[in-house]
């Protein structure tokens, strides 16, 4: 066997929480050795740009997340499709596919998730489909090559974000589609219930069929193993010759399964993205990470939870001890040309809970509070003052004496207390004054006191 | 690295610097033409916010720590290594918006027609941004602050 090869830090999964990680450390030490796992083949690609490639063939390069040199400018050895399998975290090593053993001295997994994928006859056939990888949306876009001359129907099983996703992406390339989703409305994990209804609206517009309610009970097959239709929960039929499967996805942990590392819905870490065991990191999709609403650990599977927690995870690799601040699940949506974002709590769970909310025209803001603090927030059809909201909810500021601002048609800054702004926006006073003497004509500026 | 600061008092709501910063990001650097026939339509990258006495224009903060950047889902956004600068590259962002959520100054625009991100560039390192040159009343400053 072959010897086994040593590394300062490893990262397992080479995405947006690998890299983030991979630049802390790069920050903080230029020379420790670095190699980073992942069974993608690819350089880090931006994962929610795999709807682009299928939509308009966006090419590998423009979809890269950093450029091309990334690893050899930053001495990182990327080992790229090969899958990590064995982890020992008391001997520090883990084992790849290939046989080859790797000794770490910090160890970060940013494994990310797998498609869940229900058990449901007729699931392999040809033309069922998951949609989270680039090479699912190659796959994706070789068969609808091969069938190019005939008309080609999709059913997409989930109204989440990836189903509505992939749904627009094909939507592009001129399938007709039809979204199975087990809820009463889609995107409904996110969404309040009017967006929500607001969004099917639009789809619909989009020509997309939308089923709620239902499940797939199973895909059927008239020839040789290809898919030709799925028959719902209440036995309705309908025709397709492609099924893409997004009911969700779940944080991917087979590969510490057999160790002492803590899991809950995902690898369990701390305020530092440490796991339970000494050495041993985790952020992303896999984490449970602390979520600033909800004062608590939860799984926030966003790309930029994922990076930030990345570089969180290693600061405190590169012994720069940096605590999370925290992060909410937080979306931004433009499916069919509609803008929403959406952040934080975003359905009231009790009576404790107040909404604000106003709708101009095509616009609507709602903003869900709780003993003046912002739990949540809504916005469609106008969302370029959002990050202010977004910013005084991750930054618990007390909002009950402005509250109803918020929701304002020419809510901003000026809104708000100045304390809150004018710190930020001028120059701190001290230099102020020196920065004023050295401009000519200082003393014509008349400020309109 | 250099930042723009405001003068609150200073500010008399003229909306100058809006006007200069579309300008700027003209094709024609026309005014006319800037803002009656140029397509796609230049957008300011600044925002004169009013409300009653009280008035002062924003744009990017060049912030420390870029939010938009540790944010950005496709890695078009990055500090320019020179200048300092949070920078966009048009070529990656893809108009997803992500950036805007984050910002805490809303000084990121949407450029609907070109499905992208505008923001202050910082004139593409002029001496002195066009907003600062042209303000009537000295109400913004363009300097260096350590932070
Ligand atoms: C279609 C789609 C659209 C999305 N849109 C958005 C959006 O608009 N906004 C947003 O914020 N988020 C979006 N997301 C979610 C976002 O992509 C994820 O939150 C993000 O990718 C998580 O990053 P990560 O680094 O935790 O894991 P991942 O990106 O999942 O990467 C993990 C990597 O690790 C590899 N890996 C796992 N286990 C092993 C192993 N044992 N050995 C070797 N390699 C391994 C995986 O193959 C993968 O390459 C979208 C996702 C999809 C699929």
């Amino acid at each position: 066997m072959a010897k086994a090869e040593r590394t300062k830090y490893l990262i397992i999964g080479n995405s947006a929480g690998g890299i983030g990680a991979a630049e802390a450390i790069r920050q903080v030490d230029e020379v420790g050795t670095m190699t980073i796992v992942s069974d993608e083949p690819y350089p880090a690609y931006s994962r929610p740009l795999i709807s682009e490639y299928l939509a308009e063939k966006r090419p590998l390069e423009r979809m890269l997340f950093r450029p091309s040199d990334f690893y050899e400018k930053h001495n990182i050895q990327a080992i790229l499709g090969r899958k990590a399998e064995q982890l020992n975290s008391d001997e520090h090593t883990i084992k790849l596919d290939d046989g080859r053993k790797i000794i770490w001295e910090r160890l970060l997994l940013a494994t990310g998730g797998v498609p869940i994928v229900p058990g449901i006859e007729g699931i392999g056939l040809k033309g069922v489909f998951t949609f989270t990888k680039l090479d699912d949306a190659k796959a994706i876009d070789e068969f609808l090559n091969q069938h190019q001359a005939r008309k080609v129907r999709g059913v997409v099983i989930g109204g989440g974000l990836i189903g509505v996703s992939v749904t627009e992406a094909l939507r592009k390339r001129e399938i007709d589609i039809t979204i199975v989703e087990m809820r009463e409305r889609l995107l409904n994990t996110i969404l309040d219930e009017e967006t929500s209804a607001l969004e099917a609206e639009t789809l619909r517009r989009g020509g997309v069929e939308i089923i709620t309610g239902h499940t797939v009970a199973k895909v059927s097959s008239y020839l040789d193993g290809e898919a030709s239709g799925v028959t719902l929960d209440d036995g309705r039929s309908l025709p397709c010759e492609m099924v893409i499967v997004a009911i969700g996805v779940r944080p991917r942990t087979e590969f510490v399964s057999d160790t002492k590392i803590k899991v809950n819905r995902g690898i369990m870490v701390d305020r530092y993205m440490a796991t339970s065991s000494p050495d041993v990191y985790a952020c992303g999709d896999v984490a449970e990470a602390y979520d600033f609403v909800y004062g608590e650990n939860r799984l926030t599977p966003i790309w930029p939870n994922a990076y930030i927690g990345g570089r969180v995870a290693g600061f405190n690799m590169a012994a720069i001890p940096t605590e999370y601040r925290g992060g909410t699940a937080m979306n931004s949506l433009k499916y069919f040309g509609l803008d929403v974002v959406s952040a934080g709590m975003v359905m009231p769970p009790d009576a404790s809970y107040e909404v604000i909310r106003a709708k101009y025209g095509q616009a609507c803001k709602k903003v869900i509070l709780k003993d003046g603090l912002i739990m949540g927030m809504v916005f469609s059809g106008d969302i370029e003052k959002s990050g202010i909201v977004y910013n005084l909810m991750k930054d618990r500021v007390k909002v009950g004496a402005f509250q109803q601002a918020l929701v304002a048609e020419d809510f901003g800054l000026v809104s708000l207390p100045e304390e809150i702004w004018r710190p930020h926006l001028e120059i701190p006073s001290a230099i102020a004054d020196t920065s004023v003497i050295s401009m000519e004509q200082a003393e014509e500026v008349i400020a309109g006191e | 690295m250099k930042r723009i600061y405001i003068k609150e008092q200073a500010c008399i709501a003229c909306h100058l610097c809006e006007v200069h910063c579309q300008r700027q990001h003209s094709q024609s650097k026309d005014f006319i033409k800037a803002f009656k026939r140029e397509s796609p339509r230049p957008l300011p990258r600044v925002r004169v916010e009013e409300k009653g006495a009280l008035s002062f224009s924003v744009r990017c903060q060049q912030c420390e720590d870029a939010p938009c950047a540790q944010a950005c889902l496709t890695g078009a956004i990055t500090r320019d290594p020179i200048s300092g600068a949070v920078t966009v590259d048009e070529e990656k962002c893809v108009g997803c918006w992500t950036c805007l959520l984050v910002c805490p100054f809303a000084a990121i625009r949407q450029d609907a027609e070109q499905g992208k991100t505008v923001r202050c560039d910082l004139c593409q390192g002029a001496d002195m941004p066009v907003c600062v040159v042209n303000c009537p009343n000295e109400a913004l400053i363009y300097t260096e602050v350590d932070i």
